[in-house]
């Protein structure tokens, strides 16, 4: 056992460990809202490092959200069974787009914005149908009968909570992980570089994509549902559209697209930041979160592309310091 | 029944005339995200948040400090081709070597600025000129003025820009650069004085299109998002780049929304023509009227 596997351990039994000593609920709060999102994240970069870089996933996290959520309010159907349907669901519509793009070699520029006026669809459609989603005024799921709570995946206590989203974030490293480890990796790398000497090279192009966006696709729409039975509100802002699209990327951006814990420290640094203003300024802070994440993304693109857990990374490495791991 | 299908066929004409004028308006804007990309190979996601600040600066000229809208106008236009060129030298000029996706990337940093700007400097309230134009009866059909003058204002607008770059010299040079961008800067062509040009131009056409969707639509920071997506769409499908496929694309998809939204809410209008764009790029991946190659 290496020295990184210990401290990967020790790290997740301290986190385990953590609502069971320190039972804040705002605090704790913030940390499922933070694991929450850093799954969502993950889910992003899992493409988005590949060059495939989607502003779809917003549509695909209010799939995931508004499935899970019609389905228990008007068909009694539980979360622990809609939750799989309203990823089956964000996975057939990923397909249904990515196809054609993979397909017929739709990459940059172009897939940037097939995928963004799909999120945008996304919103128009649940807008449109205001009759069962309740339109732009957002939608709540029906409180479960008291004793029902689990079969209804609600929880009042947030140590529960904190306990799901950690082992949700947990899963979604371990996919990265295993992403990582992969041969798609490789495949999709020499796809990044060059698609037709990828394809020479006996690198099944379409498919390769198709499963890498289905794996994004499908956490993506396991992470908005998650949210949807946490927080028990959603609205089409808040789990779907552009500007989801968008805070994934930048969250992603930020704290580093090319490490596994990149989007992890992406959403905390995010999460604090919308946090601290809110708190700073109240209800005056409509927007001036938002004002910052823009001006941020737009000087780390610039100036620090690689995040900042990726640039620190980077220093350390170049360190002469001699070191074992990887 | 027969009274049914007569003013089934009179609403239809009036959902095509409509479409028609409507596709005029996003041609113009699928002109201006063309021209920027096939000059400087970036696209401004942001492209439709410009165009809502301009549109806020015409709200704010004429109802906060009066001014005729003829007047208020140029300035808009102005407005916002000085945004479009402070956007390339501010966010696009230090990115040019970078890779196209970070360019990108950061254009949707400006979306998320300039919506947020708009909201906190101007509130999420749905403002709107309080001009009403008259609207034109012919026969049972009813089309609005606002809507006939944005239709002329595009050709008009777009007729101008075509003139632009086939009789003027920095239009000729803008066309060269477009082409081949390092041989130009070889011939003696100042590319970063063209890239700058070419983004107020940009820049210009959005302010016109603001000019002219103020009439019909009340302006909020989000009222990018209603046509921004389709703007993209109509982009793609004629070819990113290419002018002529973004303007015949420009008046497929307000045919689609405009007839959609006669059978069902508009919202369900940009549903068909999501779902025709899908259906399209199976058949027609590298747009409408790409050339086999």
């Amino acid at each position: 056992m290496n020295p990184r596997h210990a401290a990967w351990g020790v790290g997740l039994a301290a986190l385990i460990a953590l609502p069971f000593v320190y039972r804040e609920p705002y605090h704790l709060h913030i940390l499922v809202l933070i694991l929450i999102w850093s799954f969502a994240y993950t889910a992003w970069s899992i493409m988005g490092r590949f060059g495939l870089v989607s502003l779809g996933h917003g549509g695909f996290m209010g799939v995931g959200a508004y499935v899970t959520a019609l389905l228990w309010n008007h068909l009694d159907v539980s979360p622990w069974i809609g939750i799989p349907i309203s990823m089956v669901a964000a996975g057939v519509l990923a397909l249904v787009v990515a196809y054609p793009c993979f397909r017929f070699r739709i990459t940059g520029h172009y897939f940037v914005l097939v995928t963004l006026a799909l999120s945008g669809i996304v919103l128009q459609v649940i807008t449109a149908t205001r009759d069962y989603t309740g339109g732009s005024l957002g939608y709540t799921p029906n409180r479960a009968r008291s004793g029902t709570g689990l079969m209804a995946l609600q929880f009042d206590d947030k140590t529960t909570w904190y306990l799901i989203a950690l082992g949700v974030w947990v899963l979604g490293l371990l996919v990265w992980r295993w992403v990582d480890r992969s041969m798609s990796r490789y495949a999709m790398e020499a796809i990044s570089e060059d698609e037709d000497a990828a394809a020479a090279a006996g690198v099944n192009v379409t498919a390769e994509k198709l499963k890498i966006t289905l794996i994004s696709a499908l956490m993506t729409a396991l992470a908005g549902a998650l949210y949807c039975q946490y927080q028990m509100f959603i609205s089409p802002d808040t789990v779907s559209g552009i500007a989801v699209s968008l805070q994934m990327v930048f969250a992603v951006i930020v704290g580093g697209l090319y490490v596994s814990l990149g989007p992890t420290v992406g959403a905390i640094i995010t999460i604090m930041l919308a946090e601290v203003l809110r708190i700073g300024f109240g209800t005056k802070a409509v927007g001036w979160d938002n004002l910052v994440y823009g001006v941020l993304l737009v000087v780390f693109i610039i100036f620090l592309p690689k995040g900042i857990l990726g640039s620190v990374l980077d220093r350390l490495k170049t360190q002469p310091k001699p070191s074992g791991t990887k | 029944m027969q009274g049914f299908l007569d003013i089934f066929d009179i609403y239809l004409l009036e959902a095509v005339v409509n479409g028609i004028l409507l596709g005029g308006v996003l041609a113009l804007l699928a002109l201006g995200l063309n021209l920027i990309f096939g000059v400087i190979d970036v696209t401004w996601i942001c492209y439709a948040e410009l165009v809502m600040i301009g549109m806020y600066g015409m709200y704010y000229m004429v109802q906060v400090f009066g001014l005729p809208y003829w007047v208020a106008a140029p300035f808009a236009i102005l407005l916002v081709a000085a945004l479009g060129a402070a956007l390339h030298y501010i966010v696009i000029a230090p990115l040019l070597t970078a890779p196209p996706i970070n360019q990108l990337l950061a254009t949707g940093g400006v979306l998320f600025i300039l919506q947020s700007f708009a909201t906190v400097a101007f509130g999420i309230d749905f403002r709107n000129l309080g001009i009403r134009l008259p609207v034109l009866a012919i026969g049972e059909m009813h089309f609005s003025y606002s809507r006939l003058l944005a239709f002329v204002a595009a050709l008009v607008g777009m007729l101008a820009i075509y003139f632009f770059m086939k009789r003027t010299y920095t239009g000729t040079a803008i066309r060269a650069v477009a082409q081949d961008r390092q041989i130009m800067s070889l011939m003696g062509v100042d590319t970063k004085r063209i890239y700058l040009i070419t983004s107020a131009l940009g820049g210009a056409l959005a302010g016109l299109a603001a000019c002219l969707l103020v009439l019909q639509y009340d302006v909020h920071p989000f009222v990018g998002l209603s046509f921004g997506p389709i703007t993209f769409l109509i982009c793609v499908l004629g070819g990113l780049g290419n002018f002529v496929g973004g303007f015949i694309a420009a008046f497929v998809f307000a045919q689609i929304i405009s007839l959609g939204g006669l059978f069902s809410d508009l919202e369900w209008g940009y549903v068909l023509a999501f779902a025709f764009f899908i259906v399209m790029m199976f058949i027609r991946p590298a747009g409408l009227f790409a050339r086999r190659s």
